[in-house]
C-alpha cells in the first residue's frame, strides 16, 4: 500500500500533464485528490505496517547486471516521514488554491516532487534512493523559477546547483562503497554489513554526510535555504522546508551513518576539543542553530526570518543525529516531522495569507498594516505557529527538541548549553517577527500606507482547512508524541542501527 | 592468405551493402522522380527512401544477425559490433527524419540523404574493423562524407567555414594517425590488433611505440573532440546543417569511441606492463590528462555560451571527457562506455532536433530564441527537457545511468581522482543545461508571431528518442543485458 | 489513585472556556465577559469542593491521577496536590474572578481578552497540580503566552517593550530550567518530581548526574551546583529575586490593571511555588551551600524594593515594587530554612517560617490583587491617571472607596488583625530563630514599607482636594458587592489564620522532614 504513495503521485502528475487546459479549477482538484489519496495511503500503509520494524514492500531485480534491485521498504522512520510528506502535500495544495498561471504544470511538478520524496523515504536500495533523490531536484527548480517571487531565478538556480553538488558528493560515496563492497549490490542492508575498512569509512562518511547535509541545511552549506525559501511560491517553500530538507537529514541518517558508522570514531588526535567527525558535525549543527537564529533576528523580510529559522531548526535534527544515542536520534526524527509541519504553517501564513494579499513581506511595511486587526486569522495562526516554532511545550517542536537536548547532554554537554542559547534566540526572533509583522504598536500615521484594503479577499476555506490540519498535527504530536515514537523507537532498535549502538553511548 | 570468399564477405557486409545501395537509390529517385518537383516534395521523397532503407537495415541487423570474421580482422561481425551497428543505423535514421524539417539549406536533398547513408556505412565499417589499415580507411571514408555534410549548405558562409575547418583539422589528425599506425606497424610488424598487442608487449619500452601511441591518441582525440583536439567542434556544431551536426555529434562519436576503445583495450591492452615501468602506463596518463582537461574546459566553456549549438558542442567535449574515463577503465569500462555513448548519441540527436525546429523558425539558435518555446510546442519542450536532463545526468533518464555505470567502472579501475573531478564538473554542467530549460519554460517573450507547425516525422522522431532515453534510463537492463551478453560472447 | 479526575477537570474547564471565547466574534464582548465569569465561577466552585474534600490529616498527595503518557520517554501524566498545591489552586480560583470583575467590559476585542485570561487560569491550575516535569513545563509556558498577549495588546503606551522584556526574561529562566531538567532526566530516567526528590533524598541524584553528564572536569559537586544554578535561575526570574527583577515594574505598570492583578497575584507565585515544590526537595545540598549569599539576596530584595517603591510617583509602579518586597519575605523565609543546622531544636522555627511563607503567598496574592483592583477603580474614575501627585483628598469625595482601599493597604503593611500580619509574623518568627542577622536587616524593609504606604495614603486620600476631582464618584453598589468578599476574606484570615494553615500544617511538617532539615 505504501508503494502506491509513490505511484499515485506520479500518476497524478502525468494525468495533470495531459488534462485539457481549459478548466482552471480542474488541476487543483485533481492534485488535491491525489495528495489526499497519498496521505490516506500513507496512513493506511503505516497502520498496516503496525510496528516500526524494517519491512520490505517490493523487491524485484532491476538492473541485474549491476546487482541493483527495485527495493522498497519501510521502517518507523520512513513511516514518520511518509506521513509527514502526505500532510505537507495536502496542506501545500490547500495553500496553492489560488494559483492562476499555468496551474496544470504547477501541480504536475508539485506532485512529481512529492512522488520523488515518497520514493526516497521508501527506498532500501541505494541506487533507487539516489534516483528518487535526484528526481526531486528538477521540479523544485521549475516551481521556484516559474512561480516564485523575489529573485526567483537566482534562488532556483542556487538551490538546484547546491542540491546537485550535494548529490554529487553523495554519489562519490555511494559509488565508492559500491565498488569497495565488490560491485555486486546496492542494497542498503547488504552494504551496511560490508565491513568497509576504517580508513575508507573515515573519508567516505564526511563526504556523504556533507552531501546530504547540504540539503538538510548543514551550516555552512545552508546558504541555498534562505534564498530558495524566499524565492519559492508558498507551496514550494512549504515543501522545501517541510520535506525536502528532511530528505537531506534522512539521507544523513539512513545512508551516511548506517553505511559508515566507523566514520564517526575518534581520530586519535584532538584539534581544539574536536576529536572526530562526530564532534565536527555536532559543532556545525549547533553553529547552525545559533547562527540561523541570530541572522533571523535581524532580517527585514519576514520570509527570510522563517528561512533562517529553518536552518536553525534543522540544526537540531543534525545535532540529534550526532548524539548517537537513542533519545537523540528519535528526537532528531521527531524534529524532522515537527519542523516539517511548523515550517509549513509559517510559510503558509507569510506566503499565502499575507504576501498574496498585501504584496509585501517587509516588516517595516507590514507594521503599517495592523494585520492583527485586518487579518486576525492570520495573526492567530502565526502566533500559534511561532509558539510551536520557538519550542513551547504542547507543540511537537518541544518534545523533539527536548529529546535532542537530552541526547546532547549526554554526548556534548557544552553544545547542549550553546543550544540553549540558540533556543533563546529562537524565542527572540519569533517574538520580534510576531511583534513587527502582526502586533505593531499603534503607529501615528492613521491611514495605512499600503494598499487601501489589505484584506481584499477574506481568508478562504481551503486556507482554514490547511491551517487546522497542520496545527492539529503539531498539537497532536506535541501532546501525544508516543504516536510517532512507537514507530521510531523500534526502528532505531532494529538491526540496521546495530553498528551505531557500538558507539557506546546508545 | 587464401583466396577471398566474396560470398562470405557479402554475407557479413550485407547491411553495409544494403545501405550503400539505398544511398544510390536515393540519388536515383531524386534524379528521376524528384527533378522538377518542389523542394519539399523532393525532401519527402528521397528522405522516405533513406528512412525506409535505414529501418530495413536496422531490422535486418537486429533480427537476422550474421556473425563471423573476415580476412583476419578486416571485417568482424560479432554480437557487440552488430549492437553498435544497430544503434548507428538507428541514430542515422533519426538524423534522416530530422532533416525533414530543415527545409531551407537542402538544395539537393538526394545527395544529402545519400551522404548521410554513406557516412553511416563508413561508421559501420569502422565498427567492424580490427585491422589498423581498415580502421584508417573506414575512418577516412566516414570523414569525407562528414566533411561534405558539414559544408553542405552552400548559401551559408558558416556552413562552408565549418566544412573547411573540419576538413583541415581532420586531415591533419588523419596524417598524425597514419603516421602513428605506420610506426605501430614498424614496431610490431602487424596491423591486426591482437598481433599488435602481442608485438607491443614484446617491444617493451620502445620509444617508437610510445610515439606511435601518442600519435594514434591524437588522431582519435580529434575524432571524439577531446581537449586539446577539440577546436573544430564548436564551429562545426554551430555552422554545419543541423542534421550533419547531429550525426557528427552522435553517430560519428559512437563509432569513433568504440574503435578507440577497441584499439586501446585490445591493442594497447598488452602495453601496460611494457610501457609503464611500475607507474601507470603512459597512455593511461595521457588519456587521463585528456579526460580531465576535456571535462574541465568543456563544462566551463559551455557556461558562457549564448548559442545553444555551441553549448551542445562544449557539452559534447565534456562528455568526451567522461567517456574517456570509460576507456581508461580498460575492459571493465567497455560495457559502460558502449552504454554511455549510445544513450548520449540518442539524447544529442534529440537536442539537435529541437534546436533545428527553433532555428528554422527564428533563424538563429541563441538561448533567448527558446523563450516561450513551451507555449508553442509543449510536447516538444518536454522532449527537450528529457534530452537536456539526460545529458546532465539526472535520473531516471539514460544519461544518469550511463554516468553511474562509467563512473563505477572508473572507480573500480582505480581512477578515483578523475572520478571525483568528473562528478564535480558534472555539477557545473547542470547550470548550462538548466539555462536552456529556463528559457524554454520560464522565459517569456513578447514575440507572439505564429510558428509553422512541426512536420510529423520530426515530432515522431523526437518523441521516439525521448521515449528511448526515458526507457533506457528506467530499464537499463534492456540495453545493458545485450551489452553484457555481447561482451561475454566476444570475450571481453 | 485515578479516582474522579477532578484536577484534570479543573484545568480543563477554563481551557475549554478560553478556547470558546477566542472563537467568539469580537463584537460579542458582553457575552464574552459573562461567559468568562461563568467559567471562572465554575472553577471557583470546583476549587471550593476540592477544599471540602481535602483531607487535612494526610501528608501524601491527594486527588492523585497517574496515566502512562509517553512510554518512550517514561513520561507519566501525574497530577496531585498537597496543602501547598491546594492553597495555590484556591488562590487561583479566587483571584481570577476578581481580575475578570475588575476588567469590566472590554470593548476592544473583548472575547480575546477574556479568553486569554481563562487560558492563563488553566495554565496556572496545571502548573500547581502537575507532578511531572514534562507537563508541568507545558503549563508553565502555557501561562506565559496569554500573559504576554494580555500585556502586548491591551497594555499602556510602552506595552510592547514591557511585554517582550517580560517574555524574554522568563524564557531565559525557562531554558535554564529545561536544560537542568534534561540533565536530571538523563541521570535518573524520569521526569517525575516525587521520584527525583526521592533520589535526591537518598543522595544518589548528584552522583548519577555526574555519571551521565561528563562535562569537562567538573567534580560531582560542581556539576550538581551548575545544574542547580540553571534550575534556580528559572524560578528566580519569575518571583523575582533582585537583581533579576528589572522586567517586573515595566510589565506590571504597562499591563492593563486587571491583568496586573493576575501577574502579581498568581504568576509571581509560580516562582515561589517552584522553589518550594522543586528546588527545595531536589537540590537541598546545593541550596545549603549557597544559603548565605541567597539570604543576602533576599534581604537586598526586601530592602531595595521597598526603598524603590518609596521613590515611585506612579501608583502601579509603587505597588509593583511593593510586590517584589512582599515576595522577598517569602524567599527570606525559604532560604532561612535551608541555612540553619538540622535538628529538633530548630524544627519549630523552620515550620513557622515555612508556614509563614505559605500564608504570605496566599495573602500577598489576595492583597496585591485587591490593591491593583482599587487602582483600576481609581483609574476608571480618573480617566487613566494614576500618578501619586495627581490626586489628593479623595477621601472626602469617595469615602467608601478610600476606606476599603485603606484596609487593603493596611493589610499589605502588615497591620495585626488583617491577613498580611500573620504571614509576615510567622516568617520573621522563624527567621529570627534561624538567622537573626537576616531578620534584623529585613526589618528595615518593613519600616520602609510602612513609610511608602502611609505616604500613599496621605497623598492620595488626604490633603486638600484637587479641584480636578471634585466630580470623583463613589463606588457603585455593584462594585461594593464585588469588593466586599475580598475584604471580608482579609479579615477572616487575619483573625482566623487557621482557615488557611489548617490545610498546610501536615504539608509543612512533611516537607521539613523530607528535606532533612
Amino acid at each position: 500500500m505504501l508503494a502506491w504513495t509513490i505511484y499515485s503521485s506520479f500518476i497524478g502528475a502525468a494525468l495533470l500533464m495531459v488534462l485539457p487546459r481549459q478548466h482552471a479549477s480542474l488541476p487543483r482538484i485533481v492534485a488535491l485528490v491525489t495528495a489526499v489519496l497519498g496521505l490516506c495511503l500513507a496512513f493506511g500503509g503505516a497502520i498496516h505496517m503496525g510496528s516500526g520494524e524494517l519491512r520490505t514492500i517490493v523487491r524485484v531485480p532491476w538492473v541485474s547486471a549491476l546487482g541493483i534491485d527495485y527495493h522498497l521498504g519501510a521502517d518507523g522512520i520512513s513511516l514518520t516521514l511518509v506521513v509527514l510528506t502526505g500532510l505537507a502535500a495536502v496542506a501545500g495544495i490547500l495553500f496553492s488554491w489560488n494559483i492562476a498561471t499555468r496551474p496544470h504544470e504547477f501541480f504536475a511538478l508539485y506532485l512529481a516532487l512529492i512522488g520523488g520524496v515518497y520514493g526516497v523515504f521508501l527506498s532500501l536500495d541505494l541506487f533507487l534512493l539516489f534516483v528518487f533523490y535526484e528526481i526531486a531536484i528538477i521540479p523544485k527548480y521549475f516551481l521556484i523559477a516559474i512561480w516564485g517571487s523575489t529573485r526567483r531565478e537566482y534562488g532556483a538556480m542556487k538551490l538546484a546547483l547546491y542540491s546537485f553538488a550535494g548529490s554529487a558528493m553523495v554519489l562519490i560515496g555511494l559509488i565508492a562503497a559500491y565498488v569497495a563492497a565488490g560491485s555486486s549490490t546496492m542494497n542498503l542492508m547488504d552494504l551496511s554489513a560490508a565491513n568497509f575498512s576504517r580508513g575508507f569509512q573515515m573519508w567516505a562518511f564526511p563526504v556523504v554526510f556533507i552531501g546530504f547535509g547540504v540539503l538538510a541545511g548543514l551550516w555552512p552549506f545552508h546558504t541555498w535555504a534562505p534564498t530558495g525559501h524566499v524565492a519559492a511560491p508558498t507551496a514550494a517553500s512549504m515543501l522545501l522546508a517541510g520535506v525536502v530538507m528532511k530528505l537531506g537529514a534522512y539521507g544523513c541518517l539512513r545512508v551516511a551513518m548506517v553505511l559508515f558508522p566507523e566514520g564517526m570514531d575518534v581520530w586519535g588526535i584532538k584539534i581544539l576539543w574536536i576529536g572526530s567527525w562526530r564532534d565536527v558535525f555536532g559543532l556545525l549543527a549547533v553553529i547552525g542553530i545559533v547562527y540561523g537564529a541570530m541572522v533571523a533576528l535581524v532580517q527585514k523580510d519576514l520570509k527570510f526570518v522563517i528561512g533562517y529559522s529553518s536552518v536553525s531548526h534543522m540544526g537540531f535534527v543534525l545535532l540529534g543525529l550526532m548524539t548517537l544515542n537513542r533519545v537523540g536520534l528519535s528526537g532528531a526524527v521527531l524534529q524532522m516531522f515537527s519542523h516539517g509541519v511548523i515550517a509549513g504553517l509559517l510559510f503558509a501564513v507569510v506566503g499565502r495569507m499575507v504576501y498574496d494579499r498585501t504584496h509585501t513581506r517587509l516588516l517595516p511595511e507590514l507594521q503599517q498594516l495592523h494585520l492583527n486587526r485586518t487579518m486576525p486569522f492570520a495573526a492567530v495562526t502565526f502566533t500559534l505557529a511561532s509558539m510551536a516554532s520557538m519550542g513551547l511545550p504542547g507543540f511537537s517542536g518541544f518534545v523533539a527538541e527536548l529529546q535532542v537536548l537530552i541526547g546532547a547532554w549526554r554526548a556534548f554537554p557544552t553544545l547542549a548549553v550553546m543550544t540553549g542559547i540558540g533556543i533563546l534566540l529562537g524565542v527572540a526572533y519569533s517574538i520580534r517577527a510576531l511583534h513587527q509583522a502582526f502586533f505593531p504598536d499603534q503607529v501615528k500615521t492613521a491611514a495605512p500606507a499600503g494598499p487601501e484594503d489589505p484584506v481584499g479577499n477574506p481568508i478562504s476555506v481551503s486556507e482554514r482547512f490547511g491551517v487546522w490540519l497542520l496545527i492539529a498535527a503539531s498539537l497532536l504530536i506535541g501532546l501525544f508524541p508516543g504516536l510517532l515514537l512507537q514507530w521510531i523507537v523500534p526502528a532505531l532498535q532494529g538491526p540496521m542501527f546495530e553498528a551505531l549502538k557500538k558507539g557506546g553511548n546508545w | 592468405m587464401s583466396s577471398i570468399d566474396y560470398l562470405r564477405l557479402l554475407q557479413l557486409a550485407a547491411p553495409e551493402t544494403f545501405l550503400t545501395l539505398t544511398g544510390l537509390m536515393v540519388l536515383a529517385v531524386d534524379l528521376i522522380v524528384g527533378r522538377g518537383s518542389a523542394p519539399g516534395t523532393r525532401i519527402i521523397l528521397s528522405g522516405s527512401v533513406a528512412a525506409t532503407g535505414c529501418l530495413l537495415a536496422a531490422g535486418g541487423l537486429f533480427l537476422l544477425p550474421v556473425y563471423g570474421t573476415f580476412a583476419a580482422g578486416m571485417l568482424v561481425a560479432d554480437p557487440l559490433t552488430v549492437l553498435i551497428k544497430v544503434s548507428l543505423v538507428i541514430l542515422t535514421l533519426f538524423t534522416v527524419l530530422l532533416a525533414f524539417s530543415d527545409a531551407a539549406p537542402l538544395a539537393d536533398p538526394g545527395e544529402y540523404f545519400a551522404l548521410l547513408l554513406f557516412a553511416c556505412v563508413g561508421m559501420m565499417f569502422l565498427t567492424s574493423a580490427e585491422d589498423l589499415l581498415m580502421v584508417f580507411l573506414a575512418l577516412e571514408f566516414t570523414s569525407l562524407s562528414l566533411y561534405i555534410l558539414a559544408a553542405f549548405n552552400k548559401q551559408s558562409p558558416h556552413s562552408t567555414e565549418a566544412g573547411i575547418k573540419y576538413f583541415l583539422f581532420g586531415s591533419i589528425s588523419a596524417a598524425f594517425m597514419l603516421f602513428g599506425l605506420s610506426l605501430v606497424y614498424g614496431v610490431t610488424g602487424s596491423v591486426q590488433l591482437p598481433e599488435v598487442a602481442a608485438g607491443l608487449a614484446r617491444a617493451g619500452n620502445d620509444p617508437l611505440a610510445l610515439v606511435a601511441l601518442v600519435m594514434i591518441a591524437m588522431g582519435f582525440g580529434f575524432k571524439v573532440a577531446a581537449v586539446p583536439f577539440h577546436l573544430w567542434a564548436p564551429d562545426v556544431y554551430q555552422g554545419a546543417p543541423i542534421p550533419s551536426a547531429a550525426l557528427i555529434a552522435s553517430g560519428s562519436k559512437v563509432a569513433s569511441f568504440f574503435v578507440f576503445a577497441k584499439v586501446v583495450v585490445i591493442g594497447f591492452g598488452g602495453a601496460p606492463a611494457a610501457v609503464g615501468s611500475g607507474a601507470a602506463p603512459v597512455w593511461v596518463i595521457l588519456l587521463g590528462i585528456m579526460a580531465a582537461v576535456s571535462m574541465i574546459l568543456g563544462n566551463l566553456a559551455a557556461l558562457v555560451q549564448v548559442s545553444v549549438r555551441r553549448l551542445l558542442a562544449f557539452s559534447a567535449i565534456a562528455h568526451a571527457g567522461y567517456m574517456l574515463l570509460g576507456i581508461l577503465a580498460g575492459t571493465e569500462g567497455f560495457g559502460p562506455l558502449v552504454y554511455y555513448v549510445i544513450t548520449y548519441g540518442l539524447a544529442t540527436v534529440g537536442a539537435f532536433g529541437v534546436v533545428s525546429i527553433v532555428q528554422a523558425r527564428t533563424g538563429s539558435d541563441r538561448l533567448c530564441d527558446f523563450a516561450g518555446f513551451h507555449r508553442r510546442f509543449p510536447v516538444l519542450a518536454f522532449c527537450m527537457l528529457i534530452f537536456m536532463l539526460s545529458l546532465a545526468g539526472i535520473p531516471p533518464l539514460a544519461g544518469f545511468f550511463g554516468k553511474f555505470y562509467v563512473f563505477a567502472a572508473a572507480v573500480k579501475a582505480g581512477s578515483l581522482a578523475l572520478f571525483i573531478l568528473a562528478l564535480a564538473t558534472s555539477t557545473v554542467s547542470l547550470f548550462y543545461y538548466l539555462q536552456v530549460l529556463k528559457q524554454i519554460y520560464v522565459g517569456e517573450t513578447a514575440d507572439a508571431s505564429h510558428w509553422e507547425p512541426v512536420p510529423i516525422t520530426v515530432s515522431v522522431a523526437l518523441l521516439a528518442m525521448a521515449f528511448g532515453v526515458t526507457l533506457l534510463g528506467c530499464f537499463p537492463d534492456l540495453l545493458l543485458n545485450r551489452i553484457t551478453i555481447a561482451l561475454r560472447i566476444t570475450g571481453f | 489513585m485515578n479516582g474522579f479526575p477532578i484536577l484534570s477537570l479543573l484545568t480543563l474547564v477554563p481551557l475549554v472556556g478560553g478556547l470558546i471565547l477566542l472563537g467568539l466574534h469580537s463584537r460579542q464582548h458582553q457575552l464574552a465577559r459573562r461567559l468568562a465569569l461563568a467559567f471562572s465561577g465554575v472553577s471557583l466552585l470546583g476549587v471550593l469542593l476540592l477544599c471540602g474534600w481535602f483531607d487535612t490529616g494526610t501528608e501524601s498527595m491527594q486527588f492523585e491521577e497517574r496515566y502512562g503518557w509517553i512510554d518512550a520517554l517514561a513520561v507519566d501524566y501525574r497530577l496531585g496536590i498537597d496543602g501547598l498545591g491546594l492553597l495555590m489552586v484556591l488562590l487561583t480560583g479566587i483571584v481570577v474572578p476578581m481580575a475578570l470583575a475588575a476588567a469590566g467590559p472590554v470593548p476592544d476585542r473583548g472575547p480575546a481578552y477574556f479568553g486569554l485570561v481563562l487560558l492563563l487560569q488553566s495554565g496556572l491550575f496545571g502548573t500547581f497540580t502537575a507532578l511531572n516535569f514534562f507537563h508541568w513545563f507545558i503549563f508553565w509556558e502555557l501561562s506565559l503566552i496569554p500573559a504576554f498577549f494580555l500585556i502586548k495588546l491591551w497594555g499602556g503606551p510602552q506595552r510592547s517593550a514591557a511585554a517582550i522584556q517580560f517574555f524574554v526574561y522568563t524564557m531565559v529562566g525557562s531554558i535554564g530550567l529545561l536544560l537542568a531538567f534534561l540533565a536530571i532526566y538523563l541521570a535518573v530516567g524520569t521526569f517525575d518530581f516525587m521520584e527525583i526528590a526521592e533520589r535526591a533524598r537518598q543522595g544518589t541524584l548528584i552522583p548519577a548526574l555526574s555519571a551521565s553528564v561528563g562535562w569537562y572536569d567538573l567534580t560531582t559537586r560542581q556539576l550538581g551546583f551548575v545544574i542547580f544554578a540553571a534550575a534556580f535561575l528559572g524560578f528566580a526570574v519569575k518571583v523575582p529575586l533582585v537583581p533579576l527583577h528589572t522586567w517586573l515594574p515595566a510589565a506590571y505598570s504597562e499591563a492593563p490593571t486587571a491583568t496586573t492583578m493576575l501577574l502579581t497575584g498568581l504568576m509571581s507565585k509560580m516562582g515561589v511555588y517552584g522553589f518550594i515544590r522543586i528546588v527545595l526537595p531536589i537540590f537541598p545540598e546545593a541550596l545549603r551551600w549557597v544559603s548565605v549569599p541567597l539570604l543576602w539576596l533576599a534581604v537586598i530584595t526586601v530592602v531595595v524594593s521597598a526603598a524603590a517603591a518609596l521613590a515611585q510617583r506612579d501608583l502601579k509602579r509603587m505597588l509593583a515594587y511593593s510586590s517584589i518586597n512582599h515576595l522577598g519575605y517569602c524567599l527570606l523565609g525559604l532560604f532561612a530554612i535551608t541555612s540553619g543546622a538540622a535538628g529538633e531544636l530548630v524544627a519549630v522555627e523552620k515550620s513557622a517560617a515555612l508556614s509563614g511563607v505559605f500564608l504570605q503567598m496566599f495573602n500577598h496574592g489576595l492583597t496585591a490583587a485587591a490593591l491593583f483592583w482599587f487602582v483600576a477603580l481609581i483609574e476608571k474614575r480618573s480617566g487613566g491617571l494614576r500618578g501619586l501627585g495627581d490626586f489628593g483628598g479623595l477621601r472626602t469625595r469617595a469615602p467608601v472607596l478610600c476606606g476599603l482601599m485603606g484596609i487593603a493597604l493596611f493589610s499589605s503593611l502588615g497591620l495585626p488583625g488583617l491577613n498580611g500580619f500573620v504571614g509576615e509574623f510567622l516568617i520573621f518568627k522563624g527567621v529570627f530563630g534561624l538567622t537573626p542577622w537576616a531578620a534584623t536587616l529585613s526589618t528595615l524593609g518593613l519600616l520602609l514599607t510602612a513609610v511608602f504606604i502611609l505616604t500613599m495614603i496621605q497623598r492620595v486620600f488626604f490633603g486638600p482636594v484637587n479641584p480636578a476631582w471634585s466630580g470623583f464618584s463613589e463606588l457603585t453598589v455593584g462594585e461594593r458587592w464585588q469588593v466586599a468578599p475580598v475584604i471580608g476574606l482579609m479579615f477572616l484570615i487575619g483573625i482566623y489564620p487557621q482557615a488557611i494553615l489548617g490545610f498546610t500544617n501536615r504539608t509543612v511538617v512533611t516537607m521539613i522532614k523530607a528535606v532533612g532539615y
